[in-house]
């Protein structure tokens, strides 16, 4: 299986980049790790004109502090996220997340940047970065701006990325402390792609008191959905066994999942009640120590 | 004429078990086509050519990828290593000797792909227990089913390199 002919430009910059876009417009694409793009391509299901390769350009991989984020490149690939000791450090649930997706040669080429713009519905990570409260730098030719995780996929395989903007980093805030994070999903036995998933970050007193919570649900929508009832339902009150079980029945409220061949829409609502409490669970376990 | 030069090969240097290979290639030609037809090199197999299967694994700067998903443009001044590279002129790679020793293939589609795929599990985790060869394995199909001479196989070359020379 061959792609439709395209030409490639492999990008030195960031600026030079944002050049080529605008050259190319609307039959111009950005290739990261191309792990969701070429096998579309392969597909016919997208046939873009130019490749724009970001894959040539320096200082888009990696992991660092700035301040009080993890600023994580855009073409940093999902092992490296995966086994840094900084993500694994501050935030446990992004690494457990980019150790869940795919196979290890695609998380040897699949970047975060790229899974985050492509925001395929049954994908891992939108659904952590939205309980970890992520925000994307988004830069064109005039700017900078950063989109907060809330703001971002705003459709299926949609964000809040303009046409004229390159997705460049990925922010995290660094959780408070006393804050748990985790991550758990329930994989399509054949895909691995998300059925359902569960990411939860909660911020405890000694006291045993949730003063924070975050918690997000992947597979009921068009991308990552935040459990506003869950939340609540923690906020303020002791993680007991009881507060977290009653909090996680309502993750699934007020959502209408699409049925596909696997899993019906009832069948996914009540997985994602029992993989919030899961991943409530684990929070609170980790924000003990 | 346009549309001819808009999607004009173009030069890479690629380097393929030590020797490097300068090379026109279309935009569109992936890895695994570079290997097998442009170089002839046809120990990497094409299975599902959907990132699946892992037949088509190989080692792309050091790291196990699936060539079916990379752009041969994209190894621009990369190192690529296949299964043809792996012996050291009649000595076997302990992991190639180790599916002989436990008969860990039956038709051998899969088996350029799972070697190259356990090699990479043993150069980043010398001493695996059997979930995490598996959990290693996880992109790599064997339609024969075999997997358990396969976890065999990588057991005894991990045994092996442990152990040093002969």
């Amino acid at each position: 299986m061959f792609p439709a002919n395209f030409g490639y430009v492999a990008a030195r910059s960031v600026e030079d980049a944002l050049q080529l876009m605008a050259k190319h417009g609307e039959d111009g694409k950005l290739l990261a790790g191309g792990h969701s793009l070429i096998p579309a391509m392969k597909l016919r299901l997208q046939s873009p004109q130019t490749l724009i390769d970001l894959g040539t350009v320096p200082g888009l991989r990696g992991v660092s502090i700035d301040g009080n984020s993890l600023v994580i490149g855009a073409l940093t690939v999902h092992a490296d996220v995966a086994s840094s000791e900084l993500v694994r450090k501050h935030v446990p649930a992004l690494a457990e997340a980019a150790a869940m997706i795919g196979d290890v040669q695609v998380r040897n080429r699949g970047t975060i940047g790229g899974s985050v713009a492509h925001a395929d519905p049954a994908a891992d990570l939108p659904v952590v970065l939205t309980s970890l409260n992520a925000s994307f730098v988004a830069q064109s030719v005039s700017g900078k701006r950063a989109i907060g995780v809330d703001d971002f996929f705003t459709d299926f395989y949609t964000t809040a990325l303009n046409a004229n903007e390159i997705l460049t980093e990925i922010r995290v805030p660094i959780p408070a402390a006393g804050t748990g994070t985790a991550y758990v999903k329930l994989p399509h036995p054949a895909s691995g792609y998300v059925v359902v998933s569960a990411a939860a970050v909660i911020t405890r007193q000694a006291s045993g008191t949730c003063t924070a919570s975050r918690i997000a649900i992947g597979g009921l929508g068009s991308g990552p959905i935040r459990a506003i009832a869950t939340e609540l339902g923690l906020q303020g009150k002791p993680l007991t066994t009881q507060t977290i079980a009653a909090a996680a029945a309502k993750a699934a409220e007020e959502t209408d999942p699409v049925e596909d061949s696997y899993a019906g829409a009832e069948y996914k609502r009540d997985v994602a009640t029992v993989y919030a409490r899961k991943a409530i669970e684990a929070a609170v376990e980790r924000a003990k120590n | 004429m346009a549309a001819e030069a808009q999607f004009a090969a173009l030069p890479v240097s690629i380097t393929v078990n030590g020797v490097k290979h300068d090379a026109l290639v279309e935009p569109r030609t992936l890895l695994v086509y570079f290997l097998r037809e442009h170089l002839n090199l046809t120990g990497t197999h094409v299975g599902c050519d959907t990132s699946q299967c892992g037949a088509c694994t190989v080692h792309l700067n050091g790291r196990a990828v699936k060539s079916c998903t990379v752009l041969a443009v994209q190894a621009n001044g990369a190192e690529v290593k296949t299964i043809e590279g792996l012996a050291d002129g009649d000595n076997f790679h302990p992991v190639q000797e180790g599916f002989r020793e436990k008969h860990g293939l039956q038709c051998g589609y899969c088996t350029p792909g799972m070697i190259m795929t356990a090699v990479h599990l043993l150069e980043t985790n010398p001493n695996p227990n059997d979930d995490e060869i598996k959990h290693a394995l996880e992109g790599n199909l064997c339609r024969c089913t075999g997997y358990v001479n396969i976890v065999e196989s990588i057991k005894w070359a991990a045994a092996k390199m442990k152990g040093g020379a002969k």
